[in-house]
């Protein structure tokens, strides 16, 4: 299912009296190509979309001296807020907090894809430190022109513009009276990330408070007027379908709005617990369908491989035939959930034939694009806003909530909100894709890597190709039919494959009596990857010998511009129970632009990933989830933190890259190479240690 | 029935046996206590209720109506911001903040029975709430940081 299509949004419209309208007169400068504002019309389509991977943003200096952005970037945790205020602030020569960030709202943002796959630092950053740079040449010109003078003369600072005699004039002032739309220069000169003031530093979160009082208003906490509960009726199991319903009952409730259309069934009430009742009146006969369970689901996902898998060629034939070692291995994957702590919620809300609806989700422009085909509405009678929410992980990317508080509100009349249940998040949302991968090398003893054949069935491509210098190497993704929905995740496929590869590596590393270390080093030529692997290596005292019942283990991957390696260690009790003892991570993604933040970035992707290294599994049979609560499934907690230690390499002549992702694959392989360094033992598992155990 | 929440009394009509956050967020509006997983198992719903961190969630409303009942609302007073709040917002730990409001709570009702807890002290006390985006090391020290304020 990855990656998730993308479709470009066909109506861009900037409608340059609505746009000064809402924000008021002064200098806006937005990416567009460069000749829709040379169009003396008030509202201008472009002729052509917006180029593939460019992102829209733009910014505005109010009269007041406010800079507003647009983005259509979404805030879940990331903290994106406030390192895109900072890049902002750096090239603008602004204060921070003179920095209004406008996000996920798309009747006042430029298109969007989404917030997914670490895009938002390396594109829209350097989309909106364009922007910035842009603005603040021409405020400079405009005070230049003002004092007739040349602007190399003047400075800027703090948002002000001065001259060598003292004269001040601030942004605000400058942009008085005016409505100038810029579009960003695409060769204008950045400042060097070597001589950052704001970015590149620690700066707390710049809405903190709101979360530590309790204040900010996520969507699941967001009320209308007269705004109703809903609830939705769900299906027994995975594909049965609606045969029979009687409403009878729900219906004679006062007060209570019921809607049928199709399958879908639900209730809308003033109180939850009345829209509940209302929900447990209604009877249903459902048709079930077979459906596997988790038990047969590697034989499944072989099984069902579309296209099936493809044969060997005749490179890696021959050089895996004359191989002095030959290492095969089958790993197999499960699937696990993202378990955002905040629900999938929406509030939708219908006024004059114009829906919006308020979403946590990391595609407000694909929500409302599923909203506008679900309901057939004109793309101009959809708004989605998306306040800061309650995390995603990737698994946030659909609509469900959305529609679902759209449909019960359009029959209400009312504003309707839709709060998921954690059991319904466990069982309707999506998971991260199981999966089966076959890996077969051929070596030799020196360590030297002659032939690789990797196979993926259904987990996807991401973080496929290897780092390593390997003479004939094919590595396949054989898509399958899924049982249950999965989608995005963090790090997308590459959990699973650089789990398959680190853990095929180690291996064979054993196999031929190098150190897993050396191994690696020996076998890349890539700089940014050796470096983490030596700085993780040099922190964790890699070269010390690990104590009795200990073993040491590592792994490394890069994923969206982000390098990583990881060391465990772990110990292996008489009773067979491994403690995981501590992990050390090395990271580089370019210049850092919040260090901080970073750090939560990275230990956020170490703590998700221990977690589905050693105890995350979604549990099913025959269409149902077994374990569809947090009580059930294990999530990992306080008590399971090992001593965590993490390395920041920072580059400032590299352009910053995210940092969601990559941190996270490393974990897996690591605990699993420092169990097989400890007992000898090669786990072929995701998760490895449900019951915290080995077998 | 009538309820005694950050030292104000409230006078609700619900029916019986909903649950206190339940009450807490859609009839009173208090929203700072966040609904997670409904079993008391995730801990972003903690309230004190006479200075015990319970979980709102699993608590019928009407079993708190003789109890004092403090929520995240009711942490800061006239204006200023309790010691454990202060001490998070410099320590800055959090990433989507979700789990925040019940971290808090329950950092506070611990500080208040252990003002200098040990560090296996905070991990004990703490490990009935989940943060998804594990930043578990940072709010370890945001509440070292507000322990050894006081």
């Amino acid at each position: 299912m990855e990656p998730l299509e993308e479709k470009q949004e066909p109506n861009l419209l900037i409608d340059r009296r609505k746009f000064f309208k809402l924000l008021g007169g002064g200098l806006a400068v937005a990416f567009v190509l460069e000749d829709i504002f040379a169009l003396a019309g008030e509202s201008v389509t472009p002729t052509s979309a917006l180029p593939a991977n460019q992102v829209g943003a733009w910014i505005h200096i109010s009269e007041d001296g406010t800079i507003s952005v647009f983005t259509g970037k979404v805030e879940v945790g990331q903290n994106i807020r406030t390192s895109l205020s900072q890049l902002v602030a750096e090239e603008l020569h602004v204060p921070l907090d003179s920095i209004k960030m406008i996000m996920g709202d798309t009747d006042l943002v430029p298109y969007d894809a989404g917030t997914f796959g670490s895009r938002s630092t390396p594109q829209m950053g350097t989309q909106l430190r364009k922007a910035a740079a842009t603005a603040r040449q021409a405020l400079l010109d405009m005070a230049a022109k003002n004092w007739k003078t040349d602007s190399k003369t003047l400075k800027t600072e703090a948002g002000f513009i001065s001259d060598s005699n003292g004269k001040k004039i601030s942004f605000g002032q400058l942009t008085q009276g005016q409505q100038i739309i810029l579009p960003i220069a695409d060769q204008v000169s950045l400042s060097s990330s070597k001589d950052w003031k704001i970015a590149g530093k620690t700066i707390p979160k710049v809405n903190g408070r709101s979360f530590i009082t309790g204040s900010h208003k996520y969507v699941s906490d967001m009320k209308l007027p007269e705004m109703l509960h809903g609830k939705i009726l769900r299906a027994p199991s995975y594909e049965a379908k609606l045969v029979d319903v009687d409403l009878a009952a729900a219906k004679a409730m006062a007060g209570v709005i019921v809607v049928q259309e199709g399958d879908f069934v639900g209730v809308a009430a003033s109180t939850v617990h009345l829209a509940e009742k209302a929900l447990q009146s209604i009877k249903a006969k459902w048709e079930e369908s077979e459906q596997p369970s988790r038990s047969e689901i590697f034989d499944y996902l072989v099984k069902n491989a579309r296209n099936g898998k493809k044969e060997a060629n005749a490179d890696i034939v021959q050089s895996m035939a004359s191989a002095e070692l030959k290492h095969s291995a089958k790993y197999n994957i499960d699937y696990i959930a993202h378990v955002p702590l905040e629900p999938r919620a929406g509030l939708a809300q219908w006024t004059d034939g114009k829906l919006t609806v308020w979403t946590g989700t990391q595609r407000p422009f694909g929500v409302k694009q599923d909203l506008v085909n679900a309901l057939n509405l004109p793309p101009d009678k959809v708004r989605v806003i998306m306040p800061d929410t309650g995390s995603g992980y990737g698994g946030k990317h659909s609509a469900e909530a959305a529609l679902e508080a759209a449909r019960l509100a359009k029959a209400a009349k009312k504003p309707v909100k839709v709060v998921w249940t954690r059991k319904e998040e466990f069982t309707w949302a999506y998971f991260r894709p199981a999966g089966v991968i076959e890996v077969n090398a051929g070596f030799k003893k020196d360590g030297s890597i002659n032939a690789w054949k990797f196979d993926n069935y259904n987990s996807g491509n991401a973080g496929i190709n290897t780092q390593y210098r390997i003479a004939n190497q094919q590595n396949s993704y054989i898509p399958s039919k899924t049982p249950l929905k999965q989608g995005s995740y963090r790090g997308l496929a590459s959990t699973a494959n650089v789990f398959a590869r680190e853990s095929h590596i180690a291996d064979m590393a054993r196999m031929v009596d190098i150190d897993q270390l050396e191994f690696r080093l020996k076998n890349t030529d890539n700089d940014r990857l050796k470096a983490v692997l030596t700085a993780a290596a040099k922190s964790f005292n890699w070269s010390s010998k690990p104590p009795a019942g200990r073993g040491y283990g590592i792994a490394c991957g890069f994923e969206k511009g982000g390098y990583v390696a990881t060391c465990a260690e772990v110990e292996v009790l008489a009773n067979k129970s491994v403690k995981i003892i501590r992990l050390t991570e090395a990271f580089e993604c370019g210049a850092i632009v919040n260090p901080h933040h970073l750090e939560n970035q990275i230990l956020g992707g170490i703590v998700q990933g221990l977690g589905g290294a050693l105890f995350e599994a979604i549990d099913f049979e025959k269409g149902k989830i077994l374990n569809p609560s947090l009580s059930a499934y294990r999530v990992p907690r306080f008590k399971d933190m090992p001593k965590i230690e993490m390395v920041m390499l920072n580059r400032t002549d590299l352009p910053s890259a995210g940092a969601g992702e990559a941190p996270i694959v490393g974990v897996a392989p690591a605990i699993r190479n420092a169990i097989l360094d400890a007992t000898g033992t090669g786990l072929t598992v995701l998760p490895l240690l449900p019951t915290g155990k080995l077998a | 029935m009538r309820l005694n929440i950050n030292g104000k009394a409230h006078e609700v009509a619900v029916e019986a046996g909903v649950d206190l956050l339940s009450v807490l967020r859609d009839y009173l509006d208090l929203t700072g206590s966040k609904y997670g997983c409904g079993e008391g198992s995730c801990g972003a719903c903690t309230v004190h209720i006479d200075g015990k961190p319970v979980r709102s969630c699993v608590i019928p409303a009407a079993s708190v109506t003789r109890k004092s009942i403090t929520t995240i609302e009711g942490l800061e007073v006239n204006g200023s911001l309790h010691t454990v709040q202060q001490a998070f917002l410099k320590a800055d730990p959090f990433q989507c903040s979700y789990c925040a409001s019940g971290m808090i709570m329950s950092a506070a009702a611990l500080l208040k029975t252990n003002p200098s807890p040990s560090e296996e002290e905070i991990i004990t006390a703490m490990n009935g709430n989940i943060c998804r985006c594990g930043t578990y090391p940072n709010i370890i020290k945001a509440i070292q940081l507000a322990s050894a304020n006081k």
